[in-house]
This record gives C-alpha cells, structure tokens and sequence, in this order.
C-alpha cells in the first residue's frame, strides 16, 4: 500500500519532470496515461496465463527444444519456459555468461586464460595411473606433471584441495604419486573411494564442466556448461555487474529476490523472442511478481503459488484433490469463496469483471440500535 | 564356414555359402527342389537362411540373366496363343516368387528397358510397386505419391456396391450407391478386379469459383443432376435382439409390452407392432419407434421383493430406431443365435440424397463437402448446352494433383469419342494423343471451353476447363453427424446434461472455454452458462449441514438439529451438492455457513 501512496504523490512530479524535458504536451500524457490504465476487476491472471499459453501450444507443435553446438547444447523452447514457471532447483542445462572487466574483455589471452582458470579440472585429468594395493589397502594415484603444467596446477595446490575432501583416509605425496590409505580394513570403502576420487575435482570451479570464450560485439564472454554463481564471482577480473546465470536458483541464494524476478522476465521473454511468439512484457511481469512477492521464488505448481492459495476448493481442483481435502478437514480450514475457482464449482457469479461490483443500499432505518449509538459518539 | 539356418535354426555348415546359395536358386529354377524355397546369403552375418515355412508374403517376379530378361517375345507369344500357361513359367524357372527375405538379395528393374548387367530380376508390370487401391488411380505416375495415398483412402470410403451378395447381409452401416458406373479412365487392373464393385459415377466437372460456395475444398453440385439420380444412396442399418435365458428359468419376452411394465413410454412409440411384438416391413419409422417389443425380467431381486408384487413387473427393453435417425422397415428377420437363443433382426433403410455437408472425393486425394446445392439455371453452361454436375474449386490445383487434369482430360475423350481410355500407372495413353483427339472431336485441344454464367448470362472473360471424372460420394453424410438441443438428457449421478448424439448430448463448454469468458470479465454470463444444473436446496443455519424437507409433517428438518433447525434455501449447483455428499462418504463433514449476501 505504502508504494501506491508513494505512486499517488510521487507521479505528478514525475510526469512534471518529463514533460519539462521534453516538451510533451502534458494533458495528452496524462491522459495517455489514465487510458493506459486496466478498469478493476479485469482478469489479469487469465489473460496473462491465455496469453502464455497460447505460444505454448505452437511451442509444442513445431519446435526444437535445443540449441547449440554438441558440448554447449541449451535448453530452450516449451521445456525451458516450463522449467522456468515450476522453479525448478538445477536446469537441466545450467550455463553462465561470464563478463570480464574492462582492460580484460578485449584480451582474446587473458580471457582464455581465466576460462581455463574457472574450468573445473577433476583429478582424472591430470593422473595417468590409478592403482590399488589391496594388501595394504592404498591407493596410488600417478600424477601426470604435463598435465599439471597444462592447467597450472602445482602438487601442492592439489594435495591441498584433496585433503578436504578425503575425510577418513590419509594423504601423502611422494615424487609425483599420491598415496591415499586408511586405518579401516574395509576393502569396500576403499575401492568406493577409488571410483570416486577420479571426478574429485582439483581446481577450477566446481560444476563448471565445460567454458568457451566467445567474441561477441566487442567483447570477449565466456560461455559455461554448468553453473557456479558464488564462485565465479569471488574472481577479480570477472565483470560481477552482467554475469549470469540460468539457474534461478542460484541468483535467488546469491543475488536476492529482485534480481529473480528480473531473470524469469528475461529467461521467459528470451525463449518466447526467440521462438518468434514474442508475448507482451506485462503478463510476464505479473507472473513473475507472483512468483516472487513472497519473498522467496515460488513456481506454478502445487507446492508454490497453487499450493499457498487460501481456498481449499481452489487447491483441490488443482492437482492431488484428496490430500487437499483431507488435510483441511484435519485442520478444520474455512473457504471463504472469495475467489474465481470456487465460485464457479458452486455456481455463483464470479468475482470478477461485471461480478465484481455489488451493490449497497443505503438504508434509511439504521439496523443495529448499538451501532447508531457509536455513529453518534463519532460525530 | 558359412552357418546354415533352416526357417530360423541352425542346421549345419558350409565352406563356401556364395556358391552354395547360387547352386541352390540354380537348382530351383531347374525345377529341382520346391519353388517355394527361398534362399538368401548374408554376407555381412556369414550365414545362408532357407525358407519354406508359412506366413511368408511372396511375389512373382521375372528372372534376369546377363542382362536380358528370360521371358522372351516368343514366351509372351506362346502364352497369348494359349500354348504354355503361367505355371509352365515357374517351372521352366522364368518367373520365380520372392519372399521379403530374399528380396534383400536382389536387384529389380522396373521396366524392361532399365535392365544392366546387375539386375537379377524385371517386375512383370511397373504397376505392381503401387498397391490394389492405388494402382486404380489414373495416371498415378504424374502424381506426387503422398496424394495417391490420399487417393486410395477415399476409394475404400467410396459408396458404392461392396459386395454382389448385399441384398442377404445384414451389414451394420451399409451404403449403396444407387447408379454405379465404371470408370471411364481406368487402369487395366480395373479390368482384373471387375466392373462389379465400383463406388462412383462418371460426371462433368468445371474447374470455377462459384461465389466463395466452393472455397477451400468445398464443391457446388448442380439441383438437376441430383433430381436425375446422380449420388443418391441408400444407407441400411440392421437392429438386433435376443431372446437371452437368465439363471433361475427367466426368460425375455418378445411381444408388445404390456403398459404395466417398467419403463413403458407412450403408447403410440408401438403403434407398428405387430401380435408377435414385431414390425411390419414398409412401414416409415423415425427416432424413438419400436421395432421389436421386448420385455425382460426384473435385474435384482432381493428376498423381499421376490414375495411381493414388484417381482412380476418386468422391464421394458424393447429395440428403438437410433435417436435422430429415420427410414423404412425394409427386412425382418428371424433365426437362432449361435446359443440356440431367438434372434430377430430388422433392417431399416433410408434413401439419401445428397445434400450440403455430404462428403465426395475423385481418385486424387481431391475430397470436398458440398457447399451449395445450385439451381439447375444458376449453373454456368457452355455454348453447346453442356452444364456440370459439380464445380470443382481452383483452390484444390495447388495441390498439384496432374492426374485428376488428365483424368478430367481423359475422361472428355472418352465420354465425346465413347471409349474407355487407358490412365494405367507408367503406360497410360499418351497425352499428346488425347489432345488431338480432342481437337479431331471439335473440342479445344486443352480441354477448356467457353462458359457463361447462370446468375448473370454474362460470359467468362476466362476459359474455363470442363470434363469429366470419375467421382465418389463418400460414406461421410451429414445426417449422421448432425445434432443440436436446447434442453433435454441429463445425467442420473450429476444431473448434467449427457454427452455425444447419441445420447442426445449437449455440446460441452469446457474448461478452455471458461477460461475465456473469466478473462472477459462475464462473470453473469458465465453463471447463467453453468447453471444447467442448478438447484434449490435446504440447508440448516444452525449446523451448517443440508437440510431436508419432511412432506409427511410439511416441515424443513435437519438430520442432527432435528425440529430446532433453521432451514433455508440456497441455489447451488447438483455437481456441488453431490460433491459434499462424496466428501461425506469419506468421513469429511462440510459445513455451510450462510451470510445474507447484501447485509452488510
């Protein structure tokens, strides 16, 4: 409410200030304006959700819901924008645009440089033996010192990044072979760790599998397979301002709430542009404002925006109705037929549109004795 | 070594499966071993398979040696002058039958003239790579295929005679087309399957817009052509019971059902019943007529009612003529089921002209609805008088069907000159030939003429392309699609109206459908829209359950505030009301609280 009052005071100011600027004719703005504006009781909802829809079932008839060469193959299309509503935790393709800073961006070098520096490396990339002693029960690894060189590790970082990740079994290095052993006698457990230190990664950022420079305009952008939001941005050269990612997820822990709702508008329009079905901004904006207003990043689904309605017939005409019912008859809920869903299951006009308005009569002879009483006092 | 799989298992080995399998066919051919054998050698998995089993689909085809077919001019001779026959082929091993698996190791050339050295095998006619259906299409090879397969569906859908022994078959949904003609461009293969069985008659088509009445795929049908017979069916529908025999000695009865009995509707729907409970033939039936009276024993009885008086009503289940239909008591029959049971079994039929919404197609994946049906002096005419039965829109051109141009063509040939004219796929008869004839015939070689039209007298500044070809009606007839209802059926469980024609269904506003009017805001609308099933019920303010109404005291009780409830009426709809109803089947008590809507 506080920013509707804000509205109210601010925006003559503010439509002031442009018309100063430039030279508009101001009644012809405000009455733009004024024109521009929705009557009450219009259904923005459907309307917003007919007019998502609608692209969505020409996405299904004749799309490729991927694109991209082999290693960087990106989700796009009807899975994409479905991905995006549900709030899915991971993508299925997660993938970043890394921006570096000024002096960096246009260094074909450096950015190559620091792409190799984000790549996550595991430890099987830079070993050219693995070997277990099952009489002794340790592991030995043959580091590959070229390999090293390649990604410019030294044994000491990677023996370092290691250690915290073995827990329960000892490391030591000698003359370029890693000996891991244990006080356990459980040959299981070593031979599980053998299968699992090989994708134990070494340097680089974690989960980034794949990165790719590429020119763009003017710039150098590095493209990711996989995602790592806090991570990248602990890098120095790195242009903290435009890196993203298309992992909601990840801008929500990192970035807050605002900067989500900004990535479902540009992730959702981005799909629809590209498909060529281009949609009206603001019904993307209201769905995803009602994914975000709670604070926290909501999907479309039972155990988000649906799932948090207040009506119980609303929920449960979405969606697993018996568990619906049942919970709210174990906590004795109340449905106030308040909304579109419900009064349509119990055929009442709806409110909305010509349902909305109701009409009061002012009555002559005051109902309640006390209330006149109280009327009185006031005055 | 070479594995040897005899009709899929392993029998043995050979050294050398190349020679081996090339000895075997040699020998075969020779007449040594069973034509039926087939061989393939499989390079790639190093076996030899050897087939003579069962359920193997199998076709003839000439053998090629070096380059030259074997069956000779003077073979061709010999079998035109009767002196050898097709079997003396196989065995002098000319032609040979291929199974799909031996087919892999071949290579077979179309037409006589495509044969190299590598061929092993000629089609006997290049009409054979196209299927029954298809290889009746005129001049299919100018086609592109995906519309010959369109083509060969609507001839299966064509009415027509399907069967010469139609008048002692009891076909559900039988049409027979009344005039059935041959047709005139034919493929030879018409001639194998017969004259007999053909869906269609020869007509003049103008390729003309006719007033958006034939945009997209629909077509004009001219009132006189169908005043004179053209199209006209009869569709049959047969009606079946049985006499069944219950457990416990009951048994159905036929006969006119007495009007005591359950489920009796007027007395007037068994006016044309006859003493043994069946209808006379020729007598004109509609909708909802009894065709055979039919009772049968009460479903359920329990051990109460066994005693009283209910156990001797039976139900009425009688056989009714199909809602929305009409037509006349052509046949009754009465046999025995394969139990031994009675059956008797009525077919009623029904002339049908064609009317708009009926569907017809030529041979090319051409099929359209009628959109108007022209009068008779509305339809364009050419200089000489000719006028055609249908206008056939531009509009389908595009899809570049050549062989209806040249079937149309064709058929103009053949109608002015009187022959049949050969459209037989890869050696129909030469266009260029057709076009001179056509000329020699005092047509325009192009086959266009000059029309005026009907509405107007006026000519056509264009020349309009007419002929003739061969068209279907097809078993799509809008009599039985056509539907609509204001009020009627409901459901027993939601009291909704039913769905589909059949049962008299309304046409359901769905959830889309909804969705639109909430985003119009027509929320009073949308009320009234759903309201189909709406009622007035009792629900008490004290308890918040439903209420009922006692008729013995002329009171309104509640079932757990008993005579301190108050009651009050509230209009819901049924669906609603039966949903509280399930939620109490489940052990969930929903409570209505009611608030006077305009109280503040």
């Amino acid at each position: 409410m506080a920013d509707i009052e804000w509205i109210k005071t601010k925006l003559p100011t503010i439509i002031e200030d442009k018309v100063k600027k430039t030279g508009a004719n101001k009644n012809k703005v405000i009455e733009r304006y004024k024109k521009m504006q929705l009557d009450p009781g219009e259904a923005v909802g459907i309307i917003a959700a007919q007019s998502l829809g609608e692209p969505g079932t020409q996405m299904t008839m004749r799309t490729f819901h991927f694109a991209g060469v082999a290693e960087l193959n990106v989700t796009l299309g009807l899975p994409r924008i479905i991905e995006v509503l549900d709030a899915r935790k991971e993508p299925a393709t997660p993938t970043m645009s890394i921006y570096l800073k000024k002096p960096h961006n246009t260094n074909k070098h450096k950015a190559e440089q620091i792409a190799n520096k984000i790549k996550q490396v595991t430890l099987e990339e830079v070993t050219s033996e693995f070997e277990l002693d099952l009489m002794t029960l340790t592991l030995k690894i043959k580091l590959d010192s070229d390999l090293l060189k390649k990604h410019s590790i030294t044994v000491k970082q990677l023996v370092d990044s290691l250690e915290s990740q073995i827990s329960g079994f000892e490391l030591s290095e000698k003359r370029g072979i890693l000996n891991i052993s244990t006080d356990s006698k459980d040959v299981k457990k070593v031979y599980k760790m053998k299968e699992k230190i090989r994708s134990m990664y070494v340097s680089g950022i974690s989960g980034i599998t794949h990165v790719l420079p590429v020119m763009t305009d003017s710039e150098y952008v590095i493209k990711t397979f996989g995602s790592n939001l806090k991570e990248v941005f602990q890098i120095s050269e790195i242009d903290f301002t435009r890196t993203t990612t298309n992992n909601l997820c990840e801008i929500e822990k990192v970035l807050g709430i605002e900067a989500v709702r900004e990535a479902i508008v540009f992730e959702i329009s981005n799909v629809l542009e590209g498909e060529g079905l281009p949609v009206d901004i603001r019904h993307i904006l209201l769905i995803a404002d009602t994914m975000c207003y709670g604070g926290e990043m909501q999907g479309v689904t039972r155990h988000g925006i649906t799932g948090s309605k207040q009506s119980v017939l609303a929920r449960a005409s979405f969606e697993i109705p018996l568990k619906h019912l049942v919970d709210a008859s174990i906590f004795g809920e109340e449905d106030r037929l308040t909304s579109v869903v419900e009064n349509i299951m119990i055929n009442q006009p709806i409110p909305v549109g010509t349902g909305l308005p109701e009409l009061i009569v002012k009555m002559r002879k005051k109902i309640a004795p006390d209330k006149k009483k109280k009327a009185v006092k006031k005055k | 070594m070479t594995d040897v799989l005899i009709d899929g298992s392993l029998v043995g080995t050979v050294s050398d499966g190349k020679t081996f399998v090339q000895d075997l066919i040699t020998s075969r051919r020779a007449g040594k071993i069973s034509a039926q054998v087939n061989i393939l050698y499989n390079e790639k998995e190093e076996n030899v398979s050897i087939d003579f089993g069962r359920n193997r689909i199998r076709r003839p085809l000439i053998v090629v040696k070096n380059g030259t077919s074997l069956l000779t001019p003077e073979l061709i001779k010999d079998l035109k002058d009767k002196k050898i026959k097709w079997f003396d082929l196989i065995k002098r091993g000319v032609i040979e039958y291929l199974d799909a698996l031996e087919e892999e190791s071949t290579l077979v050339a179309l037409k006589e003239e495509d044969i190299t050295n590598e061929h092993t095998h000629l089609e006997i006619n290049p009409i054979s790579i196209f299927s029954v259906n298809v290889s009746l299409v005129p001049y299919p090879n100018y086609n592109q295929s995906s519309r010959l397969a369109r083509g060969q569906k609507n001839q299966k859908q064509g009415a027509g005679i399907y069967a010469l022994n139609f008048l002692n078959r009891l076909d559900t949904n039988m049409n027979l087309l009344h005039y059935p003609q041959t047709p005139m461009v034919r493929s030879f293969t018409q001639d194998i399957f017969g004259d007999s069985l053909v869906g269609g008659q020869n007509i003049v088509i103008a390729v003309l817009n006719y007033g958006g009445y034939n945009m997209e795929d629909a077509i004009v049908i001219n009132r006189a052509s169908i005043d004179r017979g053209l199209f006209r069916s009869t569709h049959y529908r047969p009606y079946t019971t049985e006499k069944l025999r219950y457990a416990g000695g009951q048994v159905d009865e036929i006969g006119i059902p007495p009007k005591d009995t359950q489920s009796y509707t007027l007395e007037e729907d068994y006016r044309f019943l006859g003493e043994g409970g069946l209808i006379y033939p020729e007598v004109d039936v509609t909708g909802g007529d009894v065709l055979i009276g039919k009772t049968s024993p009460p479903r359920f009885l329990s051990h109460l009612e066994s005693f009283s008086m209910t156990a001797n009503i039976r139900k009425d289940t009688s056989i009714r003529v199909k809602y929305g239909e009409k037509g006349t008591v052509s046949k009754v029959f009465l046999t025995e089921s394969g139990e031994g049971n009675p059956l008797v079994r009525v077919e009623v039929r029904e002339n049908r002209l064609p009317e708009v919404g009926d569907k017809f197609a030529s041979r090319h994946g051409q099929k359209g609805i009628i959109g108007m049906i022209a009068n008779p002096e509305d339809v364009p005419f050419t200089a000489s008088g000719i006028q055609p039965d249908i206008i056939f829109s531009p509009f389908g051109m595009r899809r570049m069907t050549v062989s209806q141009i040249l079937e149309t063509l064709g058929g103009k040939v053949g109608a002015m000159a009187g022959r049949f004219v050969d459209g037989s796929g890869f050696q129909s008869e030469d266009v260029d030939n057709l076009r001179t004839e056509l000329l020699d015939l005092g047509f325009r070689e192009d086959g266009t003429e000059t029309l005026y039209d009907g509405r107007t007298g006026r000519l056509y500044n264009a020349r309009i392309f007419v002929g003739n070809t061969f068209y279907m009606r097809l078993k799509y007839q809008v009599t039985d699609k056509l539907q609509a209802r204001a009020r009627g059926r409901v459901a027993l469980l939601t009291r909704q109206p039913t769905a589909g024609k059949a049962m008299e269904g309304g046409l359901r506003f769905g959830e889309m459908e909804k969705e639109t009017l909430v985003g119009h805001g027509a929320s009073l609308l949308m009320k009234e829209r759903f309201d189909s099933d709406k009622t007035v019920t009792y629900v008490c303010e004290r308890c918040g359950d439903i209420a009922v109404r006692d008729h013995y005291k002329n009171k309104l009780t509640c079932l757990s505030c008993g005579d301190k409830a108050k009651a009050s009426p509230i209009e819901v709809s049924y669906a609603f009301k039966l949903f509280l109803d399930e939620l109490k089947s489940m052990g969930i008590r929903p409570r209505l609280i009611l608030r006077e809507k305009y109280k503040s």
